[in-house]
Order: structure tokens, then C-alpha cells, then sequence
């Protein structure tokens, strides 16, 4: 896993207390909305998604850049490219 | 016999336009919303319209809409969900003392987890005090919780001050708006709230089906725990039929608000003026003017709520003592000790609350038959005539 601190980016998705599997939706959702080259940080707290959201950019084609965590949740951030 | 039903806090027949509305979601559109073929997703683009309804209710956002089991449940996933889903942020909790048993109990339940509740007492009209909520107010307070008006005593709370309060001091806000959406305006932007709870039954949908309210950058942590149902947030296949039933009872409600308004304080003011006129020895409960429009409550002294609910029932007419619970635990009402009502006194409660489809000659018909079961009670009464009680004046503990 790579870890990133203070990543910029362009738009913020809270799924923290969501259930799974959201964090595999609405990912993809927000991506249509936004601009290739812009930046996605998504908030969650569940562990699953350590995995799942790397592996989803790799089917999906985007990129994966990295989790910060701090006190309440996961930030990981992603690229749009596709 | 007449039947004149005044009960409609507690129950509504459900509306022929919902219940036709509603029925072919039992059997032709039977499908699963989450299903990825067009039986379910034709369903599932039917709820989005319905939660759309919904929030156009309440001057709100279809996405912040999560639909729920009742207002009781809603209740619980605010102040639970909101209060676990900040569990970093601080341990208290603040309720008003004359909360519904589904907010009261929440905080208890809270209570079990190491969370602190203060319970907010109000004054004798029911009015929660924006400077004593204040003074309330610490840093570690995650939630406050005061209903918009009260089921049992009718007040109306200045909801847009607290909130603002709360807001202020980074605290989030709940209120519990069961017996007010489709009776007076509710406008969550105009509140200034974090969550607001509605019921179905309330608006002339079935039971069975309520809302949750959610602002922007509000978490809840889920109750029931299943998938993708209400975007993650409540789990279980959703009440497609209750949910259609909400939907159409909310968009007849935006309708007819102003005008059934209206109608419900013309029939409520002839019937307080009424029963004020002839019968002596009654306490009218709740703020003489900040209450909702249909709802009329008293404390006759020297009666027993459920007999004259009982006997009022036997001239077809139907009321309530107001509070369910505390009435078949045979305890007080703990919204009326709340106002200060003396225990004995707080014994004779009766409550109408009044709906769309009453009519001038069924509150005269109450005006008439009222006067003569509240004698015959008292008539039998040991209490009767024992001036042991301050009827017309209350003093808040």
C-alpha cells in the first residue's frame, strides 16, 4: 500500500458509516462527473476497502494514488485517467 | 351512532388516493429494487420519485432523504446513528424532557454506552428555554434533540433559535417533526436543522413508513446493517407500497397544507371555546398560541383520563389520554409532570387532535356529549368537590 500526506484534490466523497459495498459505487459515480486528470479523495472507515478500492482502479482503469489515515477514517485518492 | 374521530395523533385512515396509489406495487410491480433487470429498476427509479416527494415536503434535498420502519425508528438512527457515527468528537447528549418514548429511550440506550444525557426540563406551556438549552451546552455535546411539537400538549418549540444555537457551538440538531409535517409548514432550511424525523401514518399513509432528514456533511451510523438499500445507509428491502403510500400522502400534503391549516384551527378554537364555555374546573394544556392548529388538550380534575376516553368513546366519539405508555403502565404522563401538572390532576388528561376530514357539526356534537360524561364522572368521583388540586394554574419543576 502506498501511503500519501497532504494529497491535493479536486472533489471529497464521504462514505464514512456507509456500508459496503458503496465504496465500490459511488466511486465510480462521482468519476463520471469529473475531469480527467482531477483528483478524488474518498472517506471511509471500512478496512475492506484498503483492498477493494486499489483493485477496482486496476479493473477499472484508473489510478490509484494513495491512503492517508488520521484519527476518524481512511483517505485514499484517486486519479481519473479513464 | 355518529362516530367522531379525533384521534388522529395517534392513527389516520390511509387516504383512497395513496391506497390506490400504492397497490400495484403489492402485486404487478412486485420486483426487487435492487435487481439489475427492468422489473426492478423500474421500481427502484419509482422510490427515487417518491424520496423526491418526500423531501419536497420539507424544503429538502431527495438525497437526504433515508426511508425508515416509523418516526420511532427514525428517531433512533438520529440520535443513535449521529451520536455513535461522533463518538470521537464528545459523550454528551441533550433531549428535552417531553420528548417521544423513541427519543427518550435513544438517549437512555446512550446512557448504557457510557454517553451523558441531560434531559432539558420546559416551562409550563412546554417551551424549551434558548438560554437554558445554552447553558446546557458544553463542549463535549455531540447532539441535541427537541421535538418540533409536542404530541401530547400541542406546543410548537422555537426550533430555528435552538438550531442556530447548536449550530454555533458546532453542535448537531434533531428534531422530531412526527406530529407536525402535513398539519403546519416545516422547512428544514428555514429550522436550520441536521435531522428531522416524519411518520406516514401522521400524513395518511400507512403505518409502517416514516423518513429520516439528513443534512450535508452529516454521518449516520446504520441501525440495520445489510447492502446497497437507501445508498448504505439502512439495510433491508425497502417498503416499496409504504413508500409509494408516503410519497403520494406527501404530495397531497404540500397541497392542501395552507387551507387545512386553517380549517384545523377553526374547528380547534370552536371546540377549546366550547368546552372552556361549559365545563368548569378544566386545565387547557400546552401554549395558548404556539401550538399546532388541530390539537386541543385538557386535564379535567377529579376525572380519570382513560374513563372519559372510555365513556366518550361510548358516544362515538374518540380521543386520547395522550400518552399510551404511561397511561397503560398506570404512570403519569411524564410530559405533563414535565409542565408542572399536579399528579392528581395530570390523572384527567384528554387529548383531540383533530383531522382534515372533520366537520362543524362534529365539534358541536363534542360540545354537547363532553359536558354531560365529564358530570357523570365527576358525579361518581370520591374527588369531586376536594379543591386538593390548583386546576388553572401549574408550576414547572
Amino acid at each position: 500500500m502506498k501511503f500519501v500526506k497532504n494529497q491535493q484534490r479536486d472533489e471529497t466523497l464521504d462514505l464514512v458509516c456507509r456500508m459496503c459495498p458503496m465504496h465500490l459505487l459511488e466511486p465510480g459515480d462521482r468519476l463520471k462527473c469529473m475531469k480527467k486528470g482531477q483528483v478524488l479523495e474518498v472517506l471511509t472507515d471500512y478496512d475492506g476497502a484498503l483492498d477493494d478500492i486499489p483493485e477496482w482502479c486496476r479493473k477499472c482503469g484508473q489510478e490509484f494514488i494513495g491512503l492517508e489515515e488520521d484519527d476518524e477514517c481512511y483517505k485514499l485518492y484517486i486519479r481519473k485517467v479513464a | 351512532m355518529k362516530r367522531v374521530y379525533l384521534d388522529h395523533a395517534s392513527a389516520t385512515p390511509v387516504r383512497r388516493e395513496v391506497l390506490e396509489a400504492m397497490l400495484p406495487y403489492f402485486d404487478r410491480e412486485f420486483g426487487n429494487p435492487s435487481a439489475v433487470y427492468d422489473l426492478g429498476s423500474s421500481v427502484k427509479q419509482v422510490i427515487e420519485e417518491q424520496r423526491a416527494k418526500v423531501a419536497a415536503l420539507i424544503g429538502a434535498r431527495a438525497e437526504n432523504i433515508v426511508f425508515t420502519s416509523s418516526g420511532a425508528e427514525a428517531n433512533n438512527l438520529a440520535i443513535k446513528g449521529a451520536v455513535l457515527a461522533r463518538r470521537n468528537k464528545g459523550k454528551q447528549v441533550i433531549v428535552s424532557a417531553i420528548e417521544h418514548h423513541s427519543v427518550l429511550n435513544s438517549a437512555r440506550f446512550l446512557e448504557r454506552l457510557d454517553f451523558e444525557t441531560i434531559f432539558l426540563p420546559v416551562n409550563p406551556d412546554g417551551l424549551v428555554d434558548p438560554d437554558r438549552l445554552a447553558r446546557a451546552l458544553t463542549p463535549d455535546t455531540v447532539l441535541v434533540s427537541i421535538m418540533h411539537a409536542n404530541n401530547e400538549i400541542g406546543t410548537i418549540e422555537p426550533i430555528a433559535d435552538l438550531a442556530e444555537l447548536c449550530r454555533s457551538r458546532g453542535v448537531l440538531f434533531h428534531t422530531d417533526a412526527v406530529a407536525s409535517v402535513g398539519t403546519v409548514k416545516v422547512d428544514v432550511n428555514e429550522l436550520n436543522v441536521d435531522f428531522l424525523s416524519l411518520s406516514g401514518p401522521s400524513l395518511g399513509a400507512p403505518k409502517g413508513i416514516g423518513a429520516l432528514y439528513f443534512g450535508e456533511k452529516t454521518r449516520l451510523m446504520p441501525l440495520i446493517h445489510g447492502g446497497i438499500q437507501e445508498n448504505g445507509r439502512r439495510g433491508g428491502t425497502e417498503n416499496v407500497p409504504g413508500i409509494v403510500g408516503l410519497g403520494r400522502a406527501a404530495e397531497l400534503a404540500l397541497w392542501e397544507l395552507p387551507e387545512k391549516a386553517g380549517h384545523l384551527r377553526n374547528l380547534r378554537d370552536r371546540l377549546v371555546g366550547g368546552i372552556r364555555e361549559k365545563v368548569e374546573k378544566v386545565l387547557f394544556t400546552g401554549h395558548p398560541h404556539h401550538r399546532l392548529p388541530g390539537h386541543a388538550s385538557f386535564c379535567f380534575q377529579a376525572i380519570e383520563g382513560e374513563s372519559l376516553v372510555f365513556m366518550l368513546s361510548q358516544a362515538g366519539i374518540y380521543g386520547n389520554t395522550g400518552s399510551a405508555c404511561a397511561s397503560k403502565a398506570l404512570k403519569t404522563s411524564p410530559v405533563l409532570v414535565a409542565i408542572g401538572v399536579a399528579a392528581d390532576l395530570a390523572q384527567g388528561s384528554l387529548v383531540f387532535t383533530l383531522g382534515g376530514s372533520n366537520t362543524v357539526e362534529e365539534i358541536e356534537y363534542v360540545i354537547e356529549t363532553l359536558p354531560n360524561v365529564v358530570e357523570q364522572l365527576r358525579r361518581l368521583s370520591p374527588l369531586w368537590g376536594r379543591e386538593t388540586v390548583p386546576y388553572d394554574q401549574v408550576a414547572c419543576t
